[in-house]
């Protein structure tokens, strides 16, 4: 992972505060169109290459689901979504 | 054109009822092949979409002998039905159903919404062991009328409906690969000119099943589809495209659709082609 070159945005999927496996994270660009969709791990973690600009998270999970929308720039991005 | 969603698209009541029939294989087809590992559907055979279907050396498909050898070590038979299903939205599962198609299975059918809607849905899966006693599958010679190779994509721009698949940020060059891949793929970015953008997605619902054939019809008609002519789908690396090829040839039934399985990791690539940006 090159991090001068390249928008990684990451982070984790909670449900009051404990991490969410096996959770389905969505990427959508700043037009709201589906770009990947990832698992989160035994951790509750995701990761994404995108580039900078305006994106939206969307996590589903039989435990509920979130959205958050955040604005990256070239490096790493963290980001949390907190299930309800 | 009549839809045959009922002969190619099972639902998870219709696995449900149909776990205990000898007839019938269950595969799950991953890119991420641990998944299969952490719990499958009762009886499941996993399929590596990447070390078994495809040659160790050069880019493409196993040989049909190899294909023949493979099902039969899985104890898949020439006329037993068969059900994939797998995770990503069933990119992978859909990639394998029309590879299936390829090498001529008769009754190949994808589960709607694949590994996802199965878990949201509660349903039961296993980790216990599957075996299958072996058989003796022959394949038949590839048909290539399903499949595309580079010279017919660039022979098709201004003469086919070219339907590029990737997201609207691959399609217009800002990205080389879906933003959960790493980026070091073709040289070039942006899609082949008068290549029509309708993202994979927009052909699913969120828990991954596909839309209607009302839907469907409409999505591709507002895009600019010509039903009057023959169609290529591609996207990167030929899944997320096998995932549009089934809507449109095995859902809405187009007659001469195609899947380019090069795609643009091979057409971004290739010297003095010509390529359009931008949306």
């Amino acid at each position: 992972m090159d991090l001068t070159s390249e928008t990684v945005i990451q982070g984790q999927v909670l449900r009051e505060g404990s991490p969410v496996p096996a959770a389905y994270v969505r990427l959508l660009d700043a037009g709201g169109e589906f770009t990947a969709e990832v698992k989160t791990s035994a951790e509750g973690r995701f990761r994404f290459f995108a580039a900078p600009g305006q994106w939206t998270l969307r996590a589903l999970s039989a435990g509920g689901s979130a959205e958050h929308g955040l604005t990256a720039d070239k490096g790493l991005n963290e980001a949390q979504l907190e299930l309800s | 054109m009549t839809s045959k969603r009922a002969d190619v698209l099972v639902d998870a009541d219709w696995v449900q009822e149909h776990l205990e029939d000898s007839n019938v294989v269950f595969v799950e087809v991953d890119e991420d092949v641990s998944a299969y590992d952490g719990g499958h559907i009762a009886g499941a055979v996993k399929l590596d979409w990447k070390s078994e279907l495809q040659d160790a050396v050069i880019r493409d498909f196993v040989s049909k002998e190899d294909f023949a050898a493979l099902l039969s070590a899985k104890g898949i038979g020439n006329d037993d039905t068969v059900v994939l299903y797998g995770g990503n939205n069933n990119w992978f599962a859909a990639y394998a159903y029309w590879y299936f198609k390829v090498y001529g299975h008769a009754d190949v059918r994808l589960l709607d919404g694949g590994r996802k809607k199965w878990e949201l849905d509660g349903r039961p899966m296993t980790t216990d062991a599957v075996s299958r006693q072996a058989t003796s599958y022959t394949a038949q010679e590839q048909d290539t009328s399903i499949r595309a190779f580079r010279d017919e994509a660039l022979a098709a721009i201004d003469t086919l409906n070219l339907v590029d698949v990737r997201s609207p940020d691959e399609f217009s060059g800002k990205l080389l690969a879906p933003a959960h891949l790493p980026q070091e793929q073709s040289q070039r970015g942006g899609h082949i000119p008068g290549a029509i953008n309708v993202p994979w997605s927009k052909a699913a619902n969120d828990d991954g099943t596909f839309k209607t054939d009302d839907e469907l019809r409409t999505l591709y008609g507002e895009a600019g589809l010509d039903d009057g002519r023959d169609t290529i789908a591609y996207c990167r690396i030929g899944e997320r495209s096998s995932h549009t090829w089934f809507v449109l040839r095995e859902l809405l039934g187009h007659d001469n659709v195609k899947n380019y399985d090069g795609s643009w990791t091979e057409y971004g690539s290739l010297v003095g082609v010509p390529i359009a940006k931008g949306a």
